[in-house]
């Protein structure tokens, strides 16, 4: 399989991944933003949101139509970097119900290659509460596997999230040094649940400190895992400041 | 000059008044009534505004109502004159003074403003009834000109006056002007325009910039009535008996001479340089103010409620001093001011002169002004400033080429005001100064990227904007693209801004919630607050307050007992120094006969330079380095502003990098840029292993340029300017900001997507025009580096130079520049990877 530019041929080292337990379970984060499970060789990505732009344009408002292969790209250095039995899509992969519909037959066989002997769940999300047409995989509104359980959006119910691995709110955290603020995409964890950050090329961020985290996570027992160029850098909620 | 008399009503109004027609309002008269376009060039006091509408008035006065129905009904329902200035306020004063002069003549006409306070009921009714006289802002000419009633609106439109031209022309809103001008000439052949401006380097421009251009070749020009002479300005530099600092901007050691000359004078106006600057003036004065002069503040972050009771007080005669920022710099009359101070560096000749024009509003007596310089580079500024108001020089920035992003917006109003003719509107728009340059290439791009968002990839044409019909005109596809447009509009995207409310301080520890509700002190730019931590302090409204708290769009923050700012809010002026002035003060310190007029102790300190260093030499750039507290120095003089070294900087931290310097960061003024690092400079400069010249050497600007730019914050920044502007991107509307959800998409991931898989995108095209020339001012540092070429002289000294001293204290008040964001991560975040980890 030839797929990656030449531009992304940095992420074919052997990735490195920042290993954490999630409900007893060890899961390596990486600095691309997608979870490896490697135990069940299973690859997590977050809110691919592909066809964004393309969504946008059709309201009106012409955002690059660059997003879906960016996004596809920096997949396919990715699955191609851990080699995947089977990756899981947490939800908003498309931006719109009709967004794989959309989807410009380039990129369909794109994906379709990256599919390619390996099992692929398509789990939905607000944004696209329907399977994919034509396209592989299994669509499924959640799934469980081995004491984890993944889905789009973070259950209200606190019995349930133990062992939770969702998408949906993009975290992002910022952390001040020397004057500065530096803003970034993060996961967030408590041990008990975690949110992946949204991988998408259009998708922005939604600051840790903001309402919406405040059910999640105990204000004061959560830590971010920032994503920088070529590791994570790790910070305890106490350091973390709103936007 | 042999002008006709006035109409016998004006005489009498005239002489009633006890005045005489002056003679260039007379001249404008005669030359609106000749069909001429007429640039008037006065300083202020001149009755420039009555001048610029007496020919309207004139003729609309003679005019004769038609007969209902008749053919010379429609015309005459439509819009005789516009009015166009840069603030809305000075739209709205001017009415109110026209307004006098209007009735006592028993003149029988119309006249109405259109800002955006205008009640929607009212600007409906000015479609279809209108006013003879309109006074409006170029935003709101851009708004009619979108209408589908634009053109019986403007057919009859006799008169354009552009006030404040000078300022119009320097900016993007001067770009949308120039194309609404091309679209109304259009509407209405034989307009007529009459531009009224300041004083300023080159009135060709502007000329040129009024009328229509059909000639590639030559350049046309409107006529031009010029008022010289008035009463030389009386302006002094004050020499205080205390020290000039070193640094600084606060000129705190002048504080008792200031309130003395506002003490010996009925209203004094102090202008400075920012808010900040602002701020701090007016605490300190009212902690010397042993009489309680009423002294007020005025700047463009405070409450608008609060800045119109400035005005107002002012206007009546209530207060003895103001000390304002730029936002007082332009038009409105203020009544009786007889002295301006003005306080640290000029910036420019044409700008001082401007802001002395202020005072005394009469044009016969001599304005009255005292320069305080606030550091000693200024008292050289200053006095150059000085010597260039006695020669009558001026240094108003060149007229700007139109920008594309503004293009784009105009493209698309006109499409949503009627159907649109490509090449018929790309005639008009090259007809213009301000766009001669396009070509019908880069023309047809920006129409494409109007239509489809000009992709390589036309994957979006079926949901295009434009669409062609049989008769191969551009129609907007859906009428919600006009409404989407109108919410667009226009040329000004502000920083975000945070309202300041001040609340109960929250004692420190006790976990009571914040008092909410207390009053609103003003407003502040969103990225000040992002790095302020709770409890820091910092000067606001007049008075020290301290940082509580950010809930949604309000910044918290108390009183305290404290009288010293914690954080330094300067940040440097928003105007670097003219390429003017810098010559002169380079000028100045080499040549010593000019020394003489210097005070004291600024002589001395050259002196002392020349002894210990060297002194720049006028067309050369002096590099100095030096090591102290176990790090190496690298000063250099170039005096072409800070934007100019702030880029220079950043291109010599890399290539130093690259040298294996070690370099750790860079400050920068308007003067000099200091760079240090850990690896001893002069040792390798002496012993070859880094050459300046190879340094210095243009070649910087090509792929250092570029790869810095690449990732660059500041890029991005200009970039969601131009998304904004070019209808890319919706404009964050007041009151509708992000809630929770982010639903925006942010400017920063659609500069990053567009840059790898678009490089050449028209749009990256219009951020890089308008990076290069403001924040980055490439075309001055690119002079600089062929003015110094073969002229870079090197000294390497054991210590310190005296003329190092001010740059190098600005380390700490100035941002520092050169660590990259993901170290400073690494920094904050290592020494707690084991804490994180012990969830």
């Amino acid at each position: 399989m030839n797929l990656l530019p030449a531009h992304m041929k940095e992420f074919m080292v052997v990735p490195v991944c920042h290993d954490i337990q999630i409900n007893g379970r060890t899961i390596g984060l990486h600095d691309s933003g997608v979870l490896w499970w490697s135990e069940e060789s299973t690859l997590i990505v977050a809110d691919l949101h592909l066809e964004k732009g393309s969504s946008f344009a059709r309201r009106g408002q012409m955002l690059p139509p660059y997003d879906t292969v960016a996004t596809l790209e920096k997949l396919a250095a990715v699955i191609a970097a851990f080699e995947p039995a089977r990756v899981i899509c947490l939800g908003d992969s498309f931006h719109d119900a009709a967004g794989s519909d959309r989807l410009p037959v380039t990129y369909r066989a794109m994906l379709a290659t990256l599919q390619l002997n390996r099992e692929w769940i398509w789990i939905t999300g607000n944004h696209d509460p329907v399977a994919p047409v034509r396209l592989c995989g299994e669509c499924l509104s959640e799934y469980r596997l081995g004491g984890l359980v993944f889905r789009h959006e973070p259950s209200n119910d606190p019995q349930d999230s133990l062992g939770e691995i969702c998408g949906h709110l993009h975290p992002a955290a910022r952390v001040r040094r020397y004057g500065r603020s530096i803003r970034r995409s993060c996961f967030v964890t408590d041990g008990a649940r975690l949110v992946a950050p949204a991988f998408g090329a259009l998708t922005g961020g939604l600051n840790v400190m903001d309402a919406a985290f405040g059910p999640l996570f105990d204000r004061k027992r959560f830590s971010a895992f920032l994503l920088g160029d070529n590791r994570l850098y790790p910070f305890t909620a106490a350091r973390l400041v709103a936007d | 000059m042999d002008a006709r008399p006035l109409p016998p009503r004006f005489e009498t109004w005239f002489a009633s008044r006890g005045w005489r027609p002056r003679a260039h309002q007379l001249a404008l008269v005669d030359k609106l009534s000749q069909g001429h376009s007429t640039l008037l060039i006065a300083p202020t006091g001149a009755g420039k505004t009555l001048a610029g509408f007496l020919p309207t008035l004139v003729e609309l006065e003679a005019r004769e109502r038609p007969a209902p129905g008749s053919a010379g009904a429609a015309a005459y329902r439509g819009v005789h004159t516009l009015y166009i200035s840069p603030l809305k306020a000075l739209a709205v004063d001017i009415a109110r003074n026209l307004e006098a002069p209007v009735s006592e003549m028993g003149l029988d006409l119309r006249l109405e403003t259109r800002t955006g306070d205008t009640p929607t009921h009212k600007r409906q009714r000015q479609k279809t009834n209108p006013p003879d006289i309109l006074l409006t802002t170029p935003e709101q000419i851009a708004l009619l000109l979108s209408d589908p009633q634009a053109q019986a609106l403007f057919s009859g439109l006799r008169t354009v006056i552009l006030d404040e031209l000078h300022a119009l022309v320097t900016s993007k809103r001067g770009d949308l002007l120039a194309l609404g001008l091309a679209r109304l000439r259009r509407l209405a052949p034989g307009l007529r325009t009459i531009g009224l401006s300041a004083t300023v380097a080159n009135p060709e421009e502007l000329r040129a910039y009024l009328v229509d251009q059909p000639d590639p070749e030559t350049r046309a020009l409107a006529d031009l009535v010029e008022i010289t002479g008035g009463a030389e300005p009386d302006i002094t530099i004050l020499h205080s008996r205390d020290r000039i600092p070193w640094a600084g901007h606060s000129a705190r050691y002048a504080l008792q001479d200031m309130y003395d000359l506002i003490k010996a004078h009925r209203v004094t106006l102090l202008f400075v340089n920012t808010r900040s600057q602002a701020e701090a003036v007016f605490q300190d004065l009212w902690r010397i103010n042993e009489d309680t002069l009423p002294i007020a503040l005025h700047h463009g972050s405070l409450d608008v409620g609060q800045r119109r009771r400035v005005e107002a007080a002012m206007a009546a005669g209530q207060l003895r001093a103001v000390v304002a920022t730029s936002s007082l710099d332009m038009g409105i009359d203020w009544g009786d001011i007889d002295l301006v101070v003005n306080i640290g560096a000029p910036k420019g000749a044409s700008r001082l002169a401007q802001r002395i024009g202020r005072a005394n509003h009469r044009m016969d007596e001599p304005s009255k002004a005292v320069l305080v310089p606030a550091n000693r580079f200024e008292v050289l500024e200053c006095q150059a400033a000085l010597a260039a108001s006695r020669q009558g020089d001026q240094d108003t920035p060149p007229l700007r080429k139109g920008a594309l992003d503004v293009l784009a917006q105009h493209i698309l109003g006109l499409a949503c005001g009627a159907p649109l003719d490509p090449d018929e509107t790309f005639a008009e728009i090259r007809a213009t100064q301000t766009y001669r340059h396009l070509t019908r290439e880069t023309f047809d791009r920006v129409l494409d990227f109007v239509a489809t968002g000009g992709y390589a990839l036309r994957s979006y044409d079926r949901y295009a904007k434009l669409k062609a019909g049989p008769d191969g005109l551009l129609r907007i596809s859906h009428p919600k693209i006009a409404q989407q447009y109108r919410l667009n509009v226009g040329t000004i995207v502000e920083a975000p801004m945070l309202k300041v409310r001040l609340v109960r301080s929250r004692a420190a520890g006790r976990k009571a919630p914040l008092g909410r509700g207390g009053r609103v002190l003003g407003e502040i730019e969103e990225w000040f607050i992002e790095q302020l931590n709770h409890g820091d302090t910092f000067l606001f409204g007049g008075e020290v307050v301290r940082f509580e708290a950010l809930l949604e769009n309000e910044a918290y923050v108390s009183r305290t007992a404290s009288d010293t700012p914690m954080i330094p809010s300067y940040m440097g002026g928003k105007f670097p120094l003219s390429t003017y002035l810098a010559k002169s003060v380079r000028h100045m310190l080499a040549t010593r006969s000019l020394w003489s007029s210097l005070p004291d102790q600024v002589r001395e300190w050259l002196e002392l330079q020349e002894l210990k260093s060297r002194l720049p030499e006028e067309e050369a750039l002096l590099v100095e380095t030096f090591p102290r507290a176990g790090k190496h120095y690298m000063v250099c003089y170039p005096f072409e502003g800070r934007l100019a070294h702030q880029t220079l900087g950043m291109l010599l931290t890399k290539r130093l990098e690259r040298l294996g310097m070690r370099p750790l960061g860079f400050v920068a003024n308007d003067y000099a840029l200091a760079i240090w690092g850990l690896s001893d400079l002069s040792l390798a400069i002496s012993d070859n292993r880094v050459s300046l010249n190879a340094l210095f050497d243009e070649d910087i600007l090509g792929d250092d340029l570029d790869a810095w730019l690449a990732d660059s914050s500041l890029l991005k920044r200009t970039f969601r300017n131009c998304a904004v502007i070019s209808g890319l991107i919706e404009r964050r509307h007041p009151g509708q900001e992000k809630n929770g959800r982010q639903v925006t998409v942010s400017s920063d991931l659609i500069y990053d997507v567009l840059r790898s898989h678009q490089p050449d995108h028209i749009l990256l095209e219009a951020t890089w025009n308008d990076a290069a020339e403001g924040l980055l001012d490439i075309s001055r540092l690119s002079q600089l580096l062929a003015r110094i070429r073969g002229r870079i002289t090197h000294t390497g000294l054991p210590r310190v130079s005296p003329l190092s001293v001010p740059v190098l204290l600005e380390i700490g008040r100035e941002p520092v520049y050169g660590e990259a964001l993901d170290s400073l991560l690494a920094d904050a975040s290592d020494d707690l990877v084991m804490e994180a980890l012990g969830q």
